[in-house]
């Protein structure tokens, strides 16, 4: 084989090492484009990214390490960085050379980092980022000069302007020509310390000063009073965002599905067939896109705070409520965005660097009481909470809505406190969050970051949710049992969910959520739940043959009575405890579905849907017998 | 230069200790375990000159600077790393 066809057939791979902030992901775009595969390590819950592309005519594999302030891993994540470069990671081949990605203007810190990497042996180059902000911060650095006392190539770029991305790449394609450095740098901190300040002095003509703007900036945005309200007003925002401004664009594609149901219905012969199209995939996809709005919004506002440096603000705000729990200021976006959906709520966790606190938050957010609950709240309030008014405009059935939203939210805190306490405890990881200089980030960066959470929600967790749904659909309307001729319509809809798969599942489980005060029906609005919280809604109003999913689903199930005692089915001890159950129960495929996608295991899913399962369970049975004992029985 | 008084005069005190606006020389870290080693890596090594920015709204954590950037650290982590106030 020539050596230029060895060259083809084996990519050169080409490790990305560096802190984060220090616009390793910048670098990353530049060279790699959109093409990034985003995966997960085995085992941890490390994001891992490679990009494939060609530089100075030569394949290349850009491997982009997990950020890192230091090559001594605390924990399995951290260690990550080490076994990709040992090539200790079945299935990922070491890289054959290193880029070291450095943030100019913090030289002093960096160089302790590129010490740890230059020890490593491996072909080594260093990047440098933000040399123009350098020159702006007054800072003057001699390039030719830290090449020479480092012993490596060293490059200057401005990444998201391309200034020395041309010059970048044509480096990076020949590796075999990188000067190695004559003497390793000293292995002891305080040796590295002397060893760095050394370098420093020697090309560091001018140290930047502090960036005047992020000063000026954070006078305001960190101040005791201003700062408190200004991060109130953020959280606003991103409540709003998700809970509200979302909503028009998830209508569009209700009305968008539906009518594409109508259209396919129109063209196919009527059956099972086309049922199965028209509602169970159809009906499936549509399950899936309705996240898309929330996610892509969330994600916006997220990455662009983010890249602004405006999140580690916010975190450093919150930290002190957030630390009381064990947690930290970054889970509080995660948490507050749970408020709306689980879903983004659960992505954006990607932003907490503690693998613990960051499955803490996972584990936790379905507690959150999501919009989805609300439909389900709305009904049984509406239907069996009398609305009268408590004091002056505040009413009964508000106060009760309220109090369902603060004991999601409260169970969140005493369970993530307790996980931190018991199996989730002690990693020693200390905490330290770096604040960055305020950076206006590039369109493209934002952009790529936002259409890769996208993406990588519609790949990995929207195949688990269109395939839940549509089992989903086939369970509420399989076997096929046609209804007596003399049922009327309405009522053959009830004998048709009761003759399929979840009809019975309903009446089996009927023994288990009996103590709760439920029947069948409840059980098969349970099963159907499963798909999203608020499908019980829509079931119920089938099985009690209601015309519309309000009032007339309201008086029904308010009249409804058991056939074998007479007695009302509805009792305030029954709507209290199915209440209780929605706020803990992690009835919801799709939250099961990202959390297996972000932990990279079904373990902790498994986990989230069990304990929640039977918190809902302990929590209904002991509200439907106090309920009950109080005389709401 | 310093003709040493500094090292025998101004008493080693936590970083958590010291006010806003204050200054310090790291003068040594608790080490010996990974947040030492950490804390080290993050370059609090003895010598450093580091200064207390500012503190959260309730009272933790602080913002610190030091080797020309920002960091935030819990009083906890802080507690860990000695300096000698440099007035």
């Amino acid at each position: 084989m020539t050596e230029a066809a060895l060259a083809a057939a084996t990519p050169l791979r080409l490790g990305l090492v560096g802190s984060p902030n220090g616009g390793k992901t910048t670098i990353f775009n530049a060279l790699t484009g959109l093409r990034a595969k985003v995966g997960n390590y085995a085992g941890v819950t490390v994001e891992r990214r490679e990009g494939e592309t060609t530089l100075a005519g030569r394949r290349v594999v850009v491997i982009d390490l997990p950020g890192t302030y230091s090559l001594n891993p605390i924990g399995p994540d951290e260690a990550v960085v080490l076994r990709v470069l040992s090539g200790e990671i079945a299935g990922v081949a070491p890289p054959d050379a290193l880029v070291i990605v450095a943030d100019a203007c913090t030289l002093d810190r960096s160089l302790l980092l590129v010490a740890q990497v230059l020890r490593l042996g491996l072909p080594s180059c260093l990047v440098l980022t933000m040399i123009d902000e350098l020159v702006v911060r007054g800072g003057a650095l001699d390039i030719e000069r830290l090449e020479r006392c480092l012993g490596i190539p060293v490059v200057g770029v401005v990444g998201h302007r391309g200034v020395g991305v041309d010059s970048l790449r044509r480096l990076l394609g020949r590796p075999e020509g990188w000067s190695r450095p004559v003497l390793l740098p000293p292995s002891s901190a305080q040796e590295r310390a002397a060893w760095a300040a050394s370098v420093l002095d020697s090309v560091l003509h001018e140290r930047p000063g502090r960036s005047r703007i992020t000063h000026a900036i954070d006078r305001i945005v960190l101040h005791p009073v201003a700062g408190t309200l200004i991060f109130a007003v953020m959280m606003v925002l991103f409540f709003q965002l998700i809970f509200a401004w979302a909503q028009p664009a998830m209508d569009f594609l209700d009305h968008a599905m539906t009518a594409t149901a109508r259209g396919l219905a129109g063209m196919l012969p009527a059956g099972w067939l086309s049922d199965l199209l028209t509602q169970g995939v159809i009906g499936g996809v549509g399950a899936v896109l309705v996240f898309l709005p929330q996610i892509l919004l969330l994600f916006s506002l997220l990455y662009l705070l983010d890249d602004l440096g405006y999140m580690a603000r916010a975190a450093f705000v919150i930290d002190r409520v957030m630390g009381r729990i064990g947690l930290e200021g970054r889970c509080f976006v995660s948490l507050l965005s749970s408020y709306a959906c689980a879903v983004p709520g659960i992505m954006a966790t990607r932003t907490i660097p503690s693998p613990r606190n960051r499955l803490a938050t996972i584990l936790v957010a379905p507690l959150m009481t999501c919009s989805a609950r609300l439909p389900v709240y709305a009904l049984l309030i509406g239907a069996f909470v009398p609305d009268r008014s408590v004091l002056g405009p505040i009413g009964l059935q508000g106060l009760v809505l309220l109090g369902l939203y603060f004991v999601g939210g409260f169970s969140a805190l005493c369970v993530a406190a307790i996980l931190k306490k018991t199996i989730l405890a002690g990693e020693g990881l200390p905490f330290f969050m770096e604040l960055p200089p305020y950076r206006l980030p590039t369109l493209r960066l934002w952009l790529t970051q936002v259409w890769g959470s996208a993406r990588a929600f519609l790949r990995r967790a929207g195949t688990i949710i269109l395939s839940v749904s549509v089992l989903l659909w086939v369970c509420l309307n399989f076997p096929r049992t046609e209804a007596p001729p003399h049922l009327k319509p309405e009522a053959a809809g009830r004998y048709r969910i009761e003759h399929s798969i979840a009809g019975r599942v309903g009446h089996a489980i009927q023994p288990a959520i009996a103590p709760l005060g439920f029947d069948w029906k409840i059980g098969v609005g349970l099963v159907a739940s499963l798909a999203a919280r608020e499908v019980i809604v829509s079931t119920m109003a089938q099985i009690y043959a209601a015309s519309d999913e309000s009032d007339s689903l309201r008086d029904a199930i308010v009249s409804d009575v058991d056939p074998a005692t007479g007695q009302r089915l509805f009792t305030p001890a029954t709507v209290a405890s199915l209440l209780v159950f929605f706020v803990f129960a992690l009835q919801c495929t799709s939250t099961l579905a990202v959390m297996r996608r972000e932990t990279n295991s079904w373990r902790w899913p498994a986990f989230a849907f069990g304990y929640l399962l039977a918190l809902a369970y302990g929590a209904s049975f002991a509200t439907h017998k106090i309920v009950t004992a109080l005389g709401g029985g | 230069m310093d003709d040493g008084r500094s090292d025998t005069n101004s008493k080693a005190v936590s970083l958590a200790a010291l006010p806003v606006g204050g200054r310090g020389l790291v003068a040594h870290v608790r080490a010996g375990d990974a947040v030492g080693e950490r804390l080290l890596d993050l370059g609090f090594v003895p010598g450093t000159p580091v200064l207390v920015l500012r503190r959260a709204p309730l009272g933790d954590p602080s913002v610190y600077e030091l080797r020309g950037y920002q960091l935030c650290l819990r009083r906890s982590e802080a507690e860990r790393i000695h300096v000698r106030p440099i007035p």
